[in-house]
């Protein structure tokens, strides 16, 4: 029992942290129909962000991930300015090369300022608590509570508040939302805004646990696409539960089967389901 | 320019190609442009399915990776000679091919893109996890060069060099025959569109897989042919920072273009050996170009240039019949 409740937490954990990166690909993919590859690049970018003010400029760790997001939500914001905006009636093709531009730049960029070296995030909850009689890590519990919290944080948000509502607008109908007068330039720069600012997040509440390098990003945003496709593209409430599923399979799949393939879960995973069902396992509302 | 164009275009690249090792008078610079000249195959193939079919394949350079290890591990671990590994390696990412396609090949889009990248990470991850088959992180050491093929010997870089050179203009063959056919029009009728395609009495799936099987076979003798070269195998062949090398190579050069891969990979390849002093850092230059191309340069260098061609061919047109650059003006109006 106890050591399934372990499985549960590590499982909870990773899918907390999975399905942020996941909830900003998705508002992005609602918006623009654009897979974006340098997702990925973003949440290992805000990890190094945090690590920088952490390690050498000694902030606090909240302070820190304050502003790793504040720098990703502008690095992304410049990325739509700069890459995508310009690409906007180009065929898809084009965007998805383009994003893997900016995933090259940003992975390499990192691997020239920090090296190509492992670094270790420090964390002010590195202790072991007691909950229910059962032991677990503070960080992950920080983890689980932080990113159902900014969950909740982000669905009140979007749907219930003016200018969440316009980016639901715009993921369901783009043409309805610029008839009703929704600057759509304006919406997309927002939405890059938040997709960055939360993969930081997620960055800088899973590198304790993890470990802080420039291609860190990579299993992470492939896993984030499993999640979306599992969960519909563009679709709000699956990549939460897509991201829980993963999380799981991984965390329970580790351990009943082998810590060596966990990673490849679930791709297996969405390889199996993708076969069946090729649209995924939920029909999204807002994309197409 | 004229002399550039259609079959003695061909011939002067050709010739070009023979003399190059005579003028580099260096060993390194042809087993540079050996290696080129394989990722070269490996771009061909990547054009085929992504700039004949427009299905955008996230999975090639692991295609690739399949083929070096199936020459790897047959030869190393099973001794089999480097000739029937080589046609094995063909095979196996040919079959492998056909039932990655036939999954993958049912999703449209940015979906396809994704399955096939997810692929891509599963065969990168069985690689490295799966030692006792493919040595995992240690990677597969005294892979034998290719064994002569009667009075040929390829133990020299010079030979290897003639030996890829002629696998390359083969390849090339092969895809002009492909492309100019009818089965290549039904490639070019799916890119366009899937109904379009249908409505012509294209038969999609089968169109789409057996570009897809065609693409990855070039994939797996390119990679069959790096084992032979390189002689060392690690996981990393098969990371997707292969893929995003050759996507580069197509793009730069003209996707949907015969001739795109082959400049994109010489150019970048020539690039990348002087930024050599940038070592893992020529991505950040890299990275901003590729991203400048696609805004400005959408059509690559080739396509580039056919355009221009086709849209100075038509004016002169206009210009030759009076008429006809009304009809035309008309028709603009």
């Amino acid at each position: 029992m106890e050591l399934f409740f372990q499985q549960f937490l590590n499982g909870l954990t990773v899918g907390g942290v999975y399905s942020l990166v996941a909830l900003g690909l998705t508002l992005v993919y609602g918006i623009l129909h654009v897979p974006n590859f340098a997702h990925g690049a973003f949440y290992m970018a805000g990890a190094f962000v945090a690590y920088y003010l952490m390690a050498v400029l000694g902030m606090n760790y909240w302070v820190a991930m304050a502003g790793a997001a504040a720098a990703v939500a502008v690095l992304a914001m410049l990325a739509e300015r700069l890459v995508f905006h310009p690409l906007r009636n180009a065929p898809e093709l084009h965007d998805m090369i383009a994003a893997i531009g900016i995933l090259l730049f940003l992975e390499a960029g990192a691997q020239a300022l920090f090296g190509a070296d492992f670094h270790r995030m420090p964390t002010p909850y590195g202790q072991i608590v007691q909950v229910f009689g059962l032991t677990a890590p503070l960080q992950r519990l920080l983890i689980i509570g932080a990113a159902f919290g900014l969950m909740v944080l982000l669905h009140l948000f979007l749907n219930h508040t003016v200018l969440g509502s316009t980016i639901v607008a715009m993921a369901q109908n783009r043409d309805g939302a610029a008839l009703v007068g929704i600057d759509a330039t304006r919406v997309t720069l927002l939405v890059f805004a938040i997709s960055g600012a939360l993969a930081a997040v997620a960055a800088v509440l899973y590198a304790p646990i993890n470990l802080v390098y420039p291609s860190m990003g990579n299993l992470v945003i492939t896993k984030a696409f499993v999640i979306i496709i599992l969960g519909g593209m563009g679709s709000f409430p699956g990549a939460i539960v897509g991201g829980l599923i993963i999380g799981m399979a991984e965390s329970f799949g580790g351990f009943y089967f082998s810590t060596d393939y966990k990673d490849i879960i679930a791709f297996v995973l969405l390889v199996v389901i993708l076969s069946f069902r090729p649209h995924g396992l939920f029909v999204a509302k807002g994309a197409r | 320019m004229q002399v550039l164009q259609g079959r003695a275009g061909w011939i002067v690249l050709a010739l070009l190609a023979i003399a190059f090792p005579l003028a580099a008078q260096n060993n390194y610079l042809v087993s540079v442009a050996t290696q080129a000249f394989i990722m070269a195959i490996a771009a061909l193939g990547l054009n085929l399915i992504t700039g004949y079919t427009g299905q955008f394949n996230l999975a090639h350079g692991a295609f690739m990776a399949v083929g070096a290890y199936a020459v790897g591990i047959l030869t190393v671990d099973h001794q089999v000679p480097y000739w029937i590994a080589f046609v094995l390696a063909g095979m196996v990412t040919a079959v492998l091919g056909f039932f990655v396609g036939i999954l993958s090949l049912r999703l449209k889009g940015h979906y396809f893109s994704i399955f096939t990248l997810c692929v891509s990470y599963i065969m990168f991850l069985l690689i490295e996890k799966w030692e006792s088959l493919t040595h995992g992180t240690v990677g597969i050491m005294g892979i034998p060069a290719p064994t002569g093929i009667g009075p040929l010997q390829f133990g020299t870089p010079l030979s290897q060099y003639y030996l890829v050179l002629a696998f390359l203009a083969l390849g090339i063959w092969v895809m002009a025959r492909i492309v100019r056919s009818l089965l290549g029009r039904s490639f070019m009728a799916v890119r366009n569109s899937d109904e379009l395609a249908e409505a012509l009495g294209v038969n999609l799936m089968r169109t789409k897989t057996l570009s897809f099987v065609l693409s990855v076979t070039y994939a797996g003798i390119a990679g069959a042919l790096y084992a032979g070269q390189v002689r060392f195998l690690g996981p990393d062949l098969a990371s997707e920072a292969v893929t995003f090398d050759l996507v580069m190579f197509v793009l730069v050069g003209g996707i949907g273009t015969l001739l795109g891969p082959l400049v994109g990979t010489a150019l970048v390849t020539f690039l990348t050996q002087s930024l050599q002093f940038l070592q893992d850092y020529r991505m950040v230059v890299f990275g901003p170009m590729l991203i400048l191309l696609i805004i400005f340069l959408p059509d690559g260098i080739v396509g580039t240039w056919l355009k221009h061609r086709a849209r100075r061919a038509h004016a002169a047109r206009a210009q030759a019949s009076p008429h006809g650059a009304r009809n035309q003006a008309e028709r603009h109006a």
